[in-house]
């Protein structure tokens, strides 16, 4: 449990509206989080990053209270949609950000960072700019700087929505290759329920700033009574 | 929650710092001049000779402001109405020029053409006219505030225009509308929303004008606010009388910032001609004669006298004046000053975001807060209130009594031109930091960067080209401007501007000419580094 996510009682008012959160996310596994559009699955991201303070309330992670922490302080990695990479850095100097903030690597962290690169399929790009890469190869770069930072806890706003569908499936299987062989915890935000049914071992719905229902996904998948579910499910 | 303690910290300290300078700076003069000799000052504050200086302020800039919007509109429908025009993006980018001329040489060039040796009253003369145009007096400060502001309305009209979806002008083909129906359904409802504002601006820089107005007047008939200041100090050392006079301008000013406040902000993003759209109006011979007639004629007023500084300047010695003694001191003074001015405006605008940042950050801004983020955002337009010539008469009352003034003057110039380009410069730099921050706050954050580290991997390689741009802009501005100079200006301190004015004052015309041009040349390269940074920043 030690490695997992807690939010105790957090309460937030944002821009006129109230958001509770109260759960617990399993350690060492990929959890989705899902609910129609301004529902607050953002928010209950940008919480566990350190985007968002509560007003009151604990963010655990990893074992430790880091509610009043700044967004670096936290043990974990973050792949949004998008500008994941700084456009005007290479490869290799936005992976090396990711070990240390002032650029100050040994070999060992220069070998990480090849290793990294070759492990997502970017082998030998490290002085190519993110401007000359695909959408799904900037991803991929996002991904190995996350392998380099090796935090216990991923968290992803929705990391594919700017994909197309075939390359959504061959990401999310990288996804899971790389969570089965780190241990790390995923949290992914997603609104796709195809995603959801193939990346997460569990996953919350979340509706009008609070969780509505959370269940492993085959449970998940099968509820019927929540109309806003339903619907969404149906999409 | 992007910024770390300390990072908010010090944006907060930044910003109250700037903020403390500017007030300071700002409060001091003001209080100079309310608390000179208040007896006096109000027994000059509603004289005939204020109600006369005042009347004649306003009525110019109404004039001026007619005219130039007024002109603009033809011009403008006719560049939107032929995006294939010849040359269109050229004659565009002319539009663009005139902003870019220091005030002083684009007075210089429309004497050359519109003076009494000039082009067109050489012509009108050899078509038995007796009577020639005069450059002097009110119809020459109408001209050369066109010369200046209806290029800048055309631009700002032209945006206004393409800024219309292109399915509009095929749809009005499509449903057969005449050119006046054009006009009433599409054109009009694009300009009607933004000539109130255009228009204020015009009217702002038309009531506040300095330079033009001491070139092209200065006779009791014709004199504004701001050159009656200058003269009340400078020849008939009158303080009560330049304290009045300062008042009413700040009063002026105060009331038409507020009306603008309320209108919508005009800008001319867009106005580019690349991405014209196919127009299917206007294919009649008579509105082809017209558009080509009103595009030529404002580019011939444009071009004309743009053409007679170079003219007149190429006549001179160039060389034997480039290594004068007098040029080459005024060149030293004028960018020392313009490389302080412009480095001051850099890094005080760079404060300013960075507390107005700060304050974004925080989840619950207080009401201290936020009102220090909103008085950070009006202390950097603070000059558009109280212009530079009222800024230097509260400083000459504060520092003459230590001793001559000509020995602060440098400071106080560098300083008053920090702050005539620091609205400009923050409207170039706040959205590029702004588009910036939205891009990386987030990643750098949660990578930790911080401090030193951002600052050299992420902000600087990313903001250098429009922290380049502010600076050139501020600089050209600097070396441009002779309005704070005028009250300063003596042997101890000859800028270039100040170097061409005072040539002309003797008649030495041609050395004038001379030292315009390279001026004008100077300034425009720096204003062209400017306006293409800009458009990189907005883009990318």
């Amino acid at each position: 449990m030690a490695d997992g996510i807690r939010l105790q009682n957090v309460e937030l008012r944002l821009g006129g509206r109230d958001f509770r959160f109260d759960c617990t996310l399993p350690s060492g596994a990929v959890t989705a989080v899902t609910g129609p559009s301004g529902s607050g699955k953002s928010t209950f991201l940008n919480i566990v990053a350190g985007f968002e303070a509560p007003d009151r309330g604990r963010v655990i992670v990893a074992g430790k209270d880091v509610a009043e922490k700044h967004p670096s302080e936290r043990p974990v990695s973050l792949v949004f949609q998008d500008h994941n990479l700084f456009t005007h850095l290479d490869l290799f100097t936005n992976i090396g950000l990711g070990i240390s903030p002032s650029l100050t690597l040994s070999s060992d962290h220069r070998t990480a960072i090849a290793q990294a690169l070759e492990r997502v399929g970017l082998g030998g790009y490290e002085k190519r700019m993110p401007g000359t890469l695909s959408g799904g190869e900037r991803q991929r770069a996002a991904f190995a700087r996350a392998l380099v930072r090796n935090k216990p806890v991923l968290l992803m706003d929705e990391p594919f929505a700017a994909l197309d569908p075939g390359l959504r499936i061959s990401m999310a299987s990288l996804l899971l290759d790389l969570h089965r062989e780190t241990g790390n915890t995923v949290l992914i935000v997603t609104h796709d329920p195809k995603e959801l049914s193939r990346l997460a071992d569990h996953a919350l719905f979340i509706e009008h700033g609070q969780i509505a229902f959370k269940a492993p996904t085959a449970e998940f998948l099968d509820r019927r009574d929540i109309p806003a579910l339903v619907e969404f499910l149906s999409n | 929650m992007l910024l770390t303690r300390a990072e908010r910290r010090r944006g907060i300290a930044w910003g109250l710092t700037s903020l403390a300078c500017i007030a300071l700076f700002v409060g001091i003069a003001v209080i100079a001049l309310l608390s000179w000799d208040a007896a006096g000052t109000q027994s000059r504050l509603f004289t005939a000779y204020t109600w006369r200086i005042l009347c004649f302020t306003l009525w110019q800039a109404v004039l001026s402001t007619l005219l130039s919007v007024g002109l603009a509109l033809p011009v403008a429908l006719a560049l939107a109405r032929r995006p294939d025009f010849p040359g269109r993006i050229w004659i565009v980018r002319l539009m663009a020029l005139p902003m870019g001329v220091p005030v002083l040489i684009g007075a210089l060039g429309l004497i050359g053409i519109w003076g009494r040796q000039g082009l067109i009253n050489g012509l009108l003369l050899t078509l038995g006219l007796d009577q020639p145009v005069s450059i002097y007096g009110l119809s020459g400060i109408l001209l050369a505030h066109v010369f200046f502001n209806l290029p800048l309305a055309t631009r700002l009209l032209l945006a206004g225009l393409e800024r219309q979806p292109a399915e509009y002008w095929l749809l009005s083909a499509s449903l057969g509308m005449k050119p006046l129906s054009v006009f009433r359904f599409v054109e009009w409802p694009a300009v009607r929303n933004i000539i109130p504002a255009i228009s204020a601006l015009v009217f702002m820089l038309c009531a506040t004008s300095f330079t033009l107005v001491l070139v092209l007047g200065g006779g009791p008939a014709a004199t504004t606010l701001e050159v009656a200041i200058y003269q009340s100090l400078r020849f008939d050392f009158d303080p009560p009388r330049a304290v009045a006079l300062a008042l009413l301008q700040i009063g002026i000013t105060g009331i038409i910032l507020f009306a603008m406040a309320l209108l919508p902000a005009p800008d001319d993003h867009g106005a580019t001609s690349g991405r014209a759209s196919r127009r299917f109006d206007g294919r009649t011979l008579s509105a082809r004669l017209w558009d080509l007639f009103a595009v030529l004629a404002a580019t011939a007023f444009v071009i004309m006298p743009l053409a007679s500084i170079l003219a007149a300047g190429l006549k001179a010695n160039l060389w034997s004046l480039v290594t004068s003694t007098a040029f080459l001191a005024a060149a030293w003074t004028s960018f020392s000053i313009a490389i302080s001015a412009g480095l001051l405006t850099v890094m005080t605008s760079l404060a300013v975001i960075a507390g107005r940042e700060a304050v974004a950050d925080m989840k619950k801004p207080g009401i201290t807060a936020r009102s220090f983020a909103a008085m950070l955002a009006g202390m950097s337009s603070l000059v558009l209130l109280v212009p530079p010539i009222v800024l230097g008469t509260g400083w000459f009352l504060v520092l003459r009594p230590l001793g001559d003034v000509a020995h602060f003057a440098a400071v106080l110039v560098a300083i008053i031109n920090m702050l005539m380009a620091l609205p400009f410069v923050m409207r170039v730099l706040e959205p590029a930091v702004e588009t910036h921050r939205r891009r990386t706050a987030r990643l750098s954050a949660s990578l930790g960067l911080s401090g030193l580290s951002r600052l050299w991997h992420i902000d600087l390689p990313v903001l250098a080209k429009p922290l380049l741009t502010a600076l050139s802009f501020a600089m050209a501005l600097s070396l441009g401007d002779l309005g704070a100079v005028a009250l300063f200006g003596s042997n101890d301190l000859v800028t270039l501007p100040w170097l061409v004015y005072s040539r002309l004052s003797s008649y030495r015309t041609n050395d004038a000419d001379g030292l315009a041009l390279m001026l004008c040349l100077i300034c425009l390269l720096l204003t062209i580094l400017g306006t293409t940074g800009r458009k990189g920043a907005d883009n990318g």
